[in-house]
């Protein structure tokens, strides 16, 4: 773990804060909006105007239950809003409506990180820092736009299960294809969509009890995030190292500086006096709320991973890559499906898709190539029965990169086709001639010394451009050196 | 003139409806009136007569609304300094409601500061007088709906009711007064005391203004998640008797077992008996029944009530609207200048008393514990109506007290709702209608009933009012 | 019983100013209401479920469908300092940040 001695290891969990895609704000029917001029998206709600009274927005139930299914939790049918009291600019009621010891969602995980809890909420107002205003002269002013005031939230915390700040990385990496997949929010972290803390405390390595932890702040990129975290397990360690102690603190990561800057103390933490929301009733997630979400969740990558190792057999490492990549595993199983299945193995496929994203470019769909699912399939159909050898079948795949086609017709038009002892006495008259060409190799390979056969094989694939089959070349030199 | 406000609210719609009378004729008596006063009754009276439509269900009948009502452009400030100036973007549903059946907005009245209050002593727009006497507090935290009906300002107004802030104010001023269930007058638009226990209500001369007001007030409101609807609409009271009527008299809250300051009134006591073998007289059957946590319902409520106002208040912070004080300070004095010239008193009190409830290491021993309260006391009642049709009890412990009597003792100012604040938690409707005078005071008496009960309740106060025959035109003397 | 340093903490977490005289009669004030209600806490409440509604309401959501929003102008009017489209505050210091 980088910057960390091997004596400690971090541990961490993540609160990510997800804004949901929904049409309105998560308690009024104003519309979401991003970029527009400010407070053009407001209402005696989402102002806080005297008076007013929320009501929860039914889509945003729907999608907090897709998420809580999509992270295998447990889903509350009966859950409680509480009042979550502040006082701030950005929050105009002076509390936050969210969900406190009764949430809509419990336990569940997603890859090697155990879910801790998901909950809906709503989003503060944004406060811009204006400077001197020169409406009160001499004082630093800010100033609140409440467009984003209200949009729905899901938060999502996990149990702390992260080790390493790459691991972190990886996993949030993770998540966000998840809830894109899933089509609940943009999940983009520069304009906000997507939003983590974490927190962050090391121990000895090998002991089992959790370390003080401080709350990181702010780490809105995948490399804020990764540096955060791995300057603050610097800061810990250098701490318990000298013998002082963590104090249990939020920390604000500033990425110009690459610091670290305490807000404040939990000693003079805010007291939050939850209590249930009386403007709202408890939600339901009824069972037709619950078959409604569960129709609109898709196979998530972690559950194809799963179905490609146990169903195709495809090794752990290859599984995930075409998994999360969702263009890729889509494209694989369609060339699968046209595969003849008694020759092509699937994992014999799977190999060849890296090959194919070399020749299109990594970015790229397949499905937008100009090799055919149909034309894949084919090209590694006739590899298996050796009408073809790898090489062979390489530069096929490349000229169908190029030009598509029909993988058939371009081996017949660049005579690629593998040729083999049967057809005529072409490739024993080569072999002959290898022999003859390296008398002493061969003398070798007929004692029994095998390490001698490589350069007579390499004379024979020169020579066939190679198509021929390394195995019959093998088979027929023995025979010919009469071994 | 005079005879015209001597017609009651029903009457008067009748007719305007027959175009008997002009609603402008009869808005502009009840605005004279109304600006002629000396009650200090309204914090805002309407310049002239609104667009009244004959064939309406209401004609064009003048209504008096609470000023914690928002209605568009018009000042509604609670009775607040904190809400200096602040007129409002939208309009209350149950005052939208009532506007469409062809009620015209006379005006708005006083109150205590966000419905804080049982004698409108803590209001920013100062006291109200009780019209029946006026060295005497109305009542409150309805005290200017109530001193206006009762004095003949209006015919009938708007109330809220949170531990007996409508019922209370109608016994001492000698009208009636109707806290319905919880839910059925939706609170979209009534600036928030206590969410769990607001609700709107109507204050009238008699029974049958009170049914008809409240008729045109109820009603599913999808902006209110709380909001429900009556099983029936409501009509208008015919009862002219009891027969058959079990009415249960709680000797828990009668006996003012919860200690000091709690004991009814003597002639309170003697009005309330009168009215009980009145209603025998009527067919009714009176026994005792018991609703042994009662009596800690005063406790309960001034925990719940104060913590969810400590949270309501919060949005009060001279960001948005109303005043600011220390704009030019930092933040956090901005802050804590703006709420501490804004709220009153009283309100600063509930605001501490509750955030202290609320604070952690407390929450469950104050609101926690409470709340369990509120349980045991719902109950309670359930029982009783397993037994009763109604529970009775006198509105309010004493009659009208004089103006400061109570102003330097929180607590003794809060037994006022001893027996007003077990409904409320409960969520159950009541109303208030005038038993008769004791030492020329008004006497209220309160009947109980379960939830969504409100048309049997109505009729069973109507047959007893017509029994008791309360004048109250001294008042509009 | 609530102390000084009680009420002031009270009064910091309502941000509302006290004079010292409001926090010496507060501590009385609320000192004497507390030890009334302190009573229900002698009540016998075992596996007592708390009530925070009256009514028996649940499930109640509205449609994702947008609603008119407010004129800005509006808005504004009421305002105590509208600044650029917005509501101008004192900017809060690091301390404040509760975000
Ligand atoms: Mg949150
Ligand atoms: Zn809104």
């Amino acid at each position: 773990m980088s910057g960390t001695p091997p004596a400690f290891e971090p541990v961490m969990g993540l609160e990510i804060h997800v804004q949901l895609k929904t049409r309105t704000k998560m308690f009024c029917g104003c519309d979401l909006s991003f970029g527009d001029p400010p407070n053009v998206h407001t209402c005696p709600v989402c102002l806080g105007l005297p008076g007013a009274l929320p009501v929860v927005n039914a889509r945003a139930v729907e999608f907090a239950v897709m998420i809580g299914l999509a992270l295998e939790c447990d889903i509350a049918p009966r859950s409680i809003f509480h009042r979550k009291n502040y006082f701030y600019p950005d929050s105009p009621k002076a509390y936050q409506i969210s969900q406190y010891d009764e949430p809509i969602c419990r336990g569940g995980r997603l890859g090697d990180v155990r879910i801790h809890r998901v909950h809906l909420e709503e989003d503060a107002a944004k406060l811009v820092h204006v400077g001197e205003s020169g409406r009160i002269h001499g004082s630093d002013r800010s100033v609140v736009d409440f467009n984003r005031c209200g949009t729905p939230l899901v938060e999502i915390v996990t149990e702390p299960d992260l080790h390493s700040p790459e691991q972190a990385h990886e996993w949030l990496i993770l998540l966000r294809t998840t809830l894109r997949q899933l089509g609940v929010s943009d999940v983009n972290m520069d304009e906000g969509s997507l939003r983590c803390d974490a927190n962050v405390s090391i121990r000895p390595v090998g002991s089992s009890e959790l370390g003080t932890k401080a709350e990181l702040k702010n780490m809105n990129s995948f490399r804020f995030l990764e540096r955060g975290v791995r300057a603050e397990i610097a800061r810990q360690t250098k701490l318990v190292q000298a013998g002082d102690p963590v104090v249990q603190e939020t920390l604000h990561y500033d990425p110009s500086t690459d610091r670290l800057t305490s807000l404040r103390s939990k000693e003079e933490a805010h007291d939050y006096r939850y209590f249930p929301e009386p403007d709202l009733v408890p939600l339901l997630v009824t069972d037709e709320v619950r078959a409604v979400a569960a129709a609109a969740v898709p196979e998530l990558p972690a559950a194809r991973t799963e179905r490609f190792e146990q169903e195709l057999g495809l090794p752990a490492g290859m599984a995930r890559d075409l998994a999360f990549r969702r263009e890729l595993a889509d494209y694989y199983e369609r060339a699968l499906a046209q595969a003849p299945a008694e020759k092509v193995t699937p994992v014999e496929l799977a190999n060849w898709i890296p090959q194919l994203v070399e020749r299109i470019g990594s970015g790229a769909d397949p499905a937008e190539s100009a090799v055919s699912a149909a034309a894949l399939a084919s090209l590694v159909a006739m590899v298996a029965a050796k009408e073809i050898s790898r090489d062979a079948a390489r530069e096929v795949l490349t000229k169908l990169a190029e030009e598509g086609g029909e993988p058939r017709a371009i081996v017949e038009r660049e005579g690629l086709g593998a040729i083999s002892a049967d057809d005529g006495d072409g490739l024993v008259t080569i072999v002959d001639a290898a022999i003859a060409s390296d008398p002493d190799a061969a003398g070798k390979v007929r004692e029994g010394n095998m390490k001698a056969i490589g350069p007579l094989v390499g004379y024979v694939m020169r020579e066939t451009k190679g198509r021929a089959d390394g195995g019959e070349v093998t088979r027929l030199i023995r025979e010919r050196v009469g071994r | 003139m005079s005879e015209l406000i001597e017609l009651t609210a029903v009457e008067a719609a009748a007719k305007l409806r027959a175009r008997e009378i002009g609603a402008s004729e009869l808005f502009e008596a009840y605005r004279a009136r109304a600006a002629g006063s000396d009650l200090n009754a309204f914090t805002w009276i309407a310049e002239s007569a609104p667009e009244a439509e004959p064939d309406s269900p209401l004609g064009g009948v003048p209504l008096a609304v609470k000023d914690l009502f928002c209605t568009e452009g018009v000042p509604s400030q609670a009775g607040s300094r904190i809400l200096e100036g602040y007129r409002p973007p939208y309009t209350a549903t149950v005052v939208s409601n009532v506007t469409r059946a062809g009620a015209g907005l006379l005006g708005k009245t006083n109150q205590d500061e966000f419905a804080m209050g049982s004698s409108n002593e803590n209001s920013a727009f100062g006291p109200v007088l009780n019209p029946w006497d006026r060295t005497r507090v109305p009542g409150g935290s309805s005290g200017g709906s109530a001193a206006a009906v009762a004095a003949g300002l209006a015919p009938w107004a708007f109330g809220t009711d949170t531990g007996g802030s409508i019922r209370q104010p109608a016994a001492l001023c000698g009208i009636v007064g109707i806290k319905p269930t919880y839910g059925v007058c939706s609170r979209w638009g009534m600036i928030a005391f206590a969410s769990s226990l607001d609700q709107a209500g109507p204050l009238s001369r008699t029974v049958t203004d009170g049914a008809l007001l409240l008729s045109h007030m109820v009603g599913h409101d999808p902006r209110d998640s709380t909001s429900i609807s009556l099983p029936e609409p409501i009509t208008l009271p015919t009862a002219q008797d009891l027969k058959g009527i079990r009415l249960g008299v709680p000797e828990d809250l009668l006996g003012g077992s919860d200690g000091e300051g709690t004991g009814v009134e003597q002639g309170v006591r003697e009005s309330f008996e009168t009215t009980l073998r009145l209603a025998e007289s009527l067919g009714a059957s009176v026994d005792t029944c018991r609703l042994p946590h009662a009596p800690h319902a005063l406790s309960a409520y001034y925990l719940i009530a104060p913590a969810e106002a400590s949270s309501n208040l919060a949005r009060y912070d001279g960001v948005r609207y109303g005043l600011r004080v220390g704009g030019d300070e930092s933040l956090e004095t901005m802050y804590s200048r703006t709420r501490a010239e804004g709220f009153g008193p009283e309100v600063k009190r509930r605001i501490m008393l509750g955030t202290y409830a609320l604070s952690s290491g407390y929450y469950d021993a104050y609101y926690g514990t409470a709340l369990r309260v509120r349980t045991k006391i719902a109950e309670d009642f359930r029982a009783a109506f397993g037994e009763f049709d109604f529970v009775v009890t006198p509105t309010s412990p004493w009659t009208a007290f004089e103006l400061g009597a109570k102003t330097d003792d929180p607590l003794a100012m809060y037994f006022n709702d001893f027996c007003t604040v077990p409904m409320s938690l409960a969520g159950i409707p009541a109303i208030s209608i005038p038993s008769g005078l004791s030492d020329g005071l008004p006497v209220g008496f309160q009947l109980a009933g379960p939830a969504l009960s409100e048309s049997r309740l109505i009729d069973a106060a109507h047959a007893l009012e017509q029994a008791i025959g309360f004048d109250g035109g001294r008042a509009r003397e | 019983m609530l102390d000084r340093a009680q009420v002031l903490h009270v009064a910091r977490l309502a941000r509302l100013g006290l004079t010292e005289e409001e926090v010496e009669r507060m501590g009385v004030e609320l000192s004497k209401v507390l030890d009334h209600v302190d009573r229900i806490r002698e009540l016998d409440l075992q596996g007592v479920a708390p009530t925070s509604h009256a009514v028996e309401v649940a499930g109640v959501v509205r449609a994702d469908e947008p609603e008119p929003c407010l004129d800005r102008d509006v808005i504004l009017a009421a305002a105590p300092e509208p600044v650029d489209g917005g509501f101008g505050v004192p900017s809060p210091g690091p301390a404040d940040d509760d975000s």
